[in-house]
């Protein structure tokens, strides 16, 4: 199978998943995360059997990323074995008081809100990059939404 | 109905109206957002397989490409659709690992900025050979050893790679030469004297031989 040069995927989606990862995990940790998903991206992409959706594919590994940083993060602040279902502490962004909020939603909520509204993600995507049926997918977007509206007013 | 943000999806929930579209407009907020470099991580972590960059020179826009090894590609590259091609080339037959990684490429481009203004006659950056074989890297190398300035014949180069009747085959091997200009098939010519053929077009093998012999300085422009 032929697959593109890896540079195209980084001009086509970079911008995405960064977006994504701002949302995720909040501006001062996005460019790490943003690294390593890359990195990982070019570390697998040679194996790569599907080449159909690489968006879909990139954005799981961002997302995979995001998760195994807020759990690193949430272990150095707080020395408990469980993980918290929300992001822990909202990292001081100038991306305003909104998504801040959205990084305090339980985190299946605000990943899919950051797919759906950042990335632009349809229903699909976000249920292929989440691991979840399609309605899952949009329950997630509908309960953040819902959660989101009695915090904030915009 | 209300009007709807443009979005991949008509959204269902247009009672989130005013919510969804604030959640949109701070991305667009980060747009300018410089992205972080990965060439220095996907380097040290030896996963970057191929390192490019294009450049406009007096012969026109130039694609350079390398590997860890070396050099192993420079294309002319008039469009977007030929850079394309090159890329693509690229990442089926040495990697798809590929990356826009200019200052991989500071060396063989300065040296080429040198010889364009007349003030380099050979190029000492190293080169990665892998894009030819047999008979074909044969001729290759015999025409590297072509000194500036001076010409060689189809049946020369073709007679040093060991096939003194192969002119034609090394006419087909000079066309598919990977690395043009560093490589100086340009100072192949017939043996009636005529100028012969060229990948990037005979006006460009002209004004190389011209710079060569001193009757062109040439700036980027």
């Amino acid at each position: 199978m032929t697959l593109p040069p890896f540079q195209h995927l980084l001009d086509a989606h970079g911008r995405d998943v960064h977006r994504f990862l701002v949302a995720s995990v909040g501006r001062h940790d996005a460019d790490d995360c943003f690294q390593e998903t890359w990195l990982a991206a070019l570390r697998a992409y040679p194996g790569l059997r599907d080449a159909a959706n690489l968006r879909s594919w990139v954005l799981t590994i961002a997302h995979r990323k995001a998760i195994d940083h807020l759990r690193s993060r949430t272990r150095v602040a707080v020395p408990v074995a469980d993980v918290p279902e929300t992001a822990g502490p909202v990292p001081a962004t100038a991306d305003g008081e909104l998504w801040g909020h959205v990084r305090e939603l339980p985190r299946k909520q605000r990943t899919a809100l950051a797919l759906r509204y950042v990335a632009d993600a349809p229903y699909t995507e976000i249920s292929a990059v989440m691991g979840t049926s399609e309605d899952a997918a949009r329950r997630n977007v509908h309960e953040g939404l819902k959660r989101l509206r009695l915090e904030y007013q915009p | 109905m209300s009007q709807a943000p443009a979005m991949s999806e008509a959204p269902a929930m247009s009672e989130f109206e005013a919510l969804e579209r604030a959640l949109m407009e701070v991305p667009a907020a980060e747009a300018d957002l410089p992205l972080p470099e990965l060439e220095a991580a996907a380097t040290s972590a030896g996963l970057l397989d191929v390192a490019y960059a294009t450049f406009d020179s007096p012969v026109g826009r130039l694609l350079l490409a390398t590997t860890p090894e070396g050099l192993v590609r420079l294309a002319y590259v008039d469009d977007e659709e030929q850079e394309d091609s090159v890329l693509a080339q690229l990442a089926a037959k040495v990697s798809p690992r590929i990356l826009a990684a200019p200052r991989k490429l500071d060396r063989p481009r300065h040296e080429l900025d040198e010889y364009f203004a007349g003030a380099r006659r050979r190029f000492d950056a190293p080169l990665d050979w892998r894009l030819t074989r047999g008979f074909g890297r044969r001729v290759l190398e015999a025409t590297a050893r072509i000194p500036f300035g001076s010409s060689s014949t189809y049946l020369q180069v073709a007679s040093e790679a060991g096939s003194p009747r192969g002119s034609r085959a090394a006419g087909n091997a000079l066309g598919a030469n990977p690395l043009p200009i560093i490589v100086p098939c340009h100072r192949v010519l017939h043996s009636t004297g005529g100028l012969g053929g060229y990948t990037g077009g005979l006006e460009r093998k002209r004004l190389l031989l011209a710079i060569e012999s001193g009757q062109e300085t040439l700036s980027v422009g």
